[in-house]
């Protein structure tokens, strides 16, 4: 209650030196009714009142908005922790055998996990190209990174995912992850590259 | 001449080949895939020494006639259907006959026009040129505004044709094609049969689609997109050529005009991963290749309506793509992953009677790629994987035998001249890839482009004047 009789303090405070401006000539933009003192206090008292009211009521609000925030900051956090992570598994390549689209044995749990995340997250939906190294022929590496797209589909839509949600395409050799001539370059240019298309705001840990 | 006969089992047909691998001119062997090679396979060119007509330049002195004068020199000798023989020394060689003499000084102090008239006078000296080997002999003069080339019949002893031209001015565009035509007149006059010097291969590189004349001259960019670009394809006529291009993942074929550059979207092409074009002798047809869930298959569309999709295989498990004409547009020959791995096939144009063309050893012969038909119809050139490296085939369509025609380096995607003789391909022989031009019927192998990166050439049919123009 002291604060509030403090404000009444303040109020009648105010309201007399309200009416010591009634005895000025009023501003022409507020004309000031000629009126009981009494009233006036009383008016200001309820508005003070109410104007503390709302600004406690903001104080609170804005507290809870802070922590609200705070809350929904470190979560988020967590989220994009947990959102590169499973990007990072989504976007890991899998590799072949020169001149093969078949799926090697290494490389299934790799699409195991690319599995769960599309099961965990079903708004999700990816694409896959297919890429193969210089040495086979040109042309023929477009239907053969063609494959080997299809072949990662495939593992996906029969493990439990909608076909819809893959895209598939193959650049063929036209676009080596990495140059050089040698085994080496070749084994890491045969893949499949994985990229999310959509759905990938918020994703989930499987 | 020295000749070895070998006698060589041939791994792929199965029966006995006798090849005749005989030793050539030592000037002649540098370039020549002479070794053999593994998988029984032997190089199948047979060569013929001396069975090539010589063919005498004559030696000429006269403003603007030089550069005219090596090219149609250089174009017979890249017909390789000449010994050309080069007189050194110019004047000092030049040996009219006797009777000459008088012509020749007039000559050298007259006008060009008479010069002119006193090579088409026929006083040569025919029984010395005939000593040097020269069945043939060929002289460019200039006559006003005219060039005059003189072919003369050495062993006849006289002029066998005299052909006039007016030739646009040098450095122009079409100056080097005018030429071109000139010496393909001049072996049409020697030897009845037309040439290919007036002839241009288009490649890709970087992404890119250029254009070069067969004698290597005139590097052109073609392309007229900045999107990466694939399979250039001519059609018959050499009007247009279709090509592919990546777009998002996605392959879209266009048609590009010569003459103007404008391009034009193949109908349905585009949604899906569409390729390896490859037009109907008579231009009506586009077949091509599509990339789809199913696999890879070959489909072909009206190119007069831009209507009519249609589709020829139905692969399933297997791909079929890279499609090319008979040049009577009967049959489709084509690549099918059917057997394992690629290989080359054959079906009627309606997409029926699909079978092996070219015959392989299951488990041993390794993928066969990018079949080209040639343009009389007897041969299938493709690139077949031995030993882990590339090399150029040549099926013989008739007896369906396969013979190898490349050993050094890689060796891949061959496309024919319109001779039938020679093949343009993509080989790392000098240790990058460039593109190299073969003849089929001397072994000899010449670079057209001595640039690294270029594959993928579509040699053009001979090129009239109307086609070979540019804005």
């Amino acid at each position: 209650m002291k604060p509030v009789s403090l404000l009444l303090v303040i109020g009648l405070a105010a309201a007399v030196v309200a009416g010591a401006c009634a005895k000025n000539p009023p501003p022409p933009t507020t004309p000031q009714p000629n009126a009981d003192s009494a009233a006036a206090a009383e008016r200001a008292r309820q508005d003070s009142a109410a104007a503390a009211q709302a600004e406690a009521e903001r104080r609170a609000r804005e507290e809870a908005e802070r922590v609200a925030r705070q809350r929904e900051a470190d979560s988020l956090a967590a989220l994009s922790r947990a959102g590169e992570e499973v990007r990072s598994v989504l976007a890991t390549m899998i590799h072949f055998d020169y001149d093969k689209a078949s799926i090697r044995p290494d490389d299934m749990a790799t699409l195991d996990q690319k599995v769960a995340i599309l099961q965990a997250n079903p708004n999700l939906r990816i694409r896959i190209s297919g890429h193969c190294d210089e040495r086979g022929s040109d042309e023929y590496n477009l239907a053969l990174g063609n494959r080997r797209a299809q072949a990662a589909k495939q593992y996906l839509v029969s493990h439990g995912i909608d076909a819809s949600r893959i895209e598939t395409q193959s650049f063929g050799e036209e676009r080596p992850l990495v140059d050089g001539h040698d085994e080496t370059a070749w084994s890491q240019n045969r893949r499949d590259e994985f990229e999310i298309i959509s759905g990938g705001d918020a994703l989930r840990r499987p | 001449m020295t000749a070895a006969r070998r006698l060589g089992g041939c791994a792929v047909s199965g029966s006995v080949a006798v090849l005749l691998l005989a030793a050539y001119p030592p000037n002649r062997l540098t370039a020549q895939d002479t070794s053999t090679i593994d998988r029984g396979v032997r190089i199948g060119i047979i060569y013929r020494p001396g069975v090539r007509p010589g063919l005498v330049m004559l030696p000429r002195q006269g403003a603007g006639l030089d550069s005219a004068r090596a090219i149609i020199a250089r174009d017979l000798d890249y017909s390789d259907r000449f010994e050309v023989i080069t007189l050194p020394g110019g004047d000092s060689i030049r040996l009219a006959s006797p009777g000459a003499s008088r012509g020749q000084s007039r000559a050298s102090s007259g006008t060009a026009a008479r010069g002119g008239a006193q090579a088409t006078a026929g006083a040569l000296n025919y029984p010395l040129y005939q000593a040097l080997g020269a069945d043939f002999a060929l002289d460019v003069t200039a006559a006003a505004d005219t060039t005059v080339v003189t072919l003369h019949d050495v062993t006849a002893g006289g002029v066998r044709r005299a052909i006039r031209a007016r030739l646009p001015a040098p450095g122009t565009s079409d100056f080097r094609q005018a030429i071109h035509r000139l010496s393909d007149q001049v072996l049409q006059a020697a030897l009845g049969t037309p040439g290919i010097a007036a002839t241009r291969v288009l490649f890709v590189k970087d992404g890119k689609v250029y254009q070069i004349d067969e004698d290597g001259a005139e590097l052109k960019l073609v392309s007229a997109s900045d999107r990466q670009a694939m399979s250039p394809a001519w059609e018959a006529g050499g009007r247009r050529f279709a090509y592919m291009e990546f777009q998002a993942g996605r392959g879209q074929l266009f048609l590009q005009e010569m003459a103007t550059g404008k391009r034009t979207p193949v109908a349905t092409t585009g949604t899906a991963l569409d390729f390896t074009p490859a037009f109907s002798p008579d231009g009506q047809t586009l077949a091509f290749s599509r990339a789809t869930e199913e696999g890879t298959d070959l489909y072909t569309i009206n190119l007069k309506d831009n209507c009519c999709l249609r589709r020829l295989t139905v692969g399933r498990f297997s791909d079929n793509l890279s499609p090319t004409f008979s040049p009577d547009g009967q049959r489709i020959g084509f690549v099918s992953t059917r057997p394992g791995l690629p290989q080359i096939y054959v079906m009627a144009a309606d997409g029926t009677d699909q079978q092996l063309f070219a015959p392989f050893d299951y488990g041993v012969t390794g993928s066969s790629n990018a079949p080209d038909w040639s343009p009389d119809g007897q041969s299938v050139a493709f690139h077949r994987d031995v030993a882990g490296t590339l090399q150029v085939f040549v099926l013989d369509v008739r007896t369906r035998t396969v013979r190898q025609l490349t050993s050094v380096g890689r060796n891949e995607d061959p496309t024919w001249a319109p001779d039938s003789r020679h093949l343009a391909f993509v080989s790392d022989r000098s240790g990058y890839r460039q593109l190299w031009i073969i003849d089929l019927d001397t072994g000899r192998i010449r670079p057209l482009l001595q640039q690294s990166g270029a594959r993928l050439p579509a040699w053009s049919p001979r090129l009239s004047e109307a086609t070979s123009s540019t804005p």
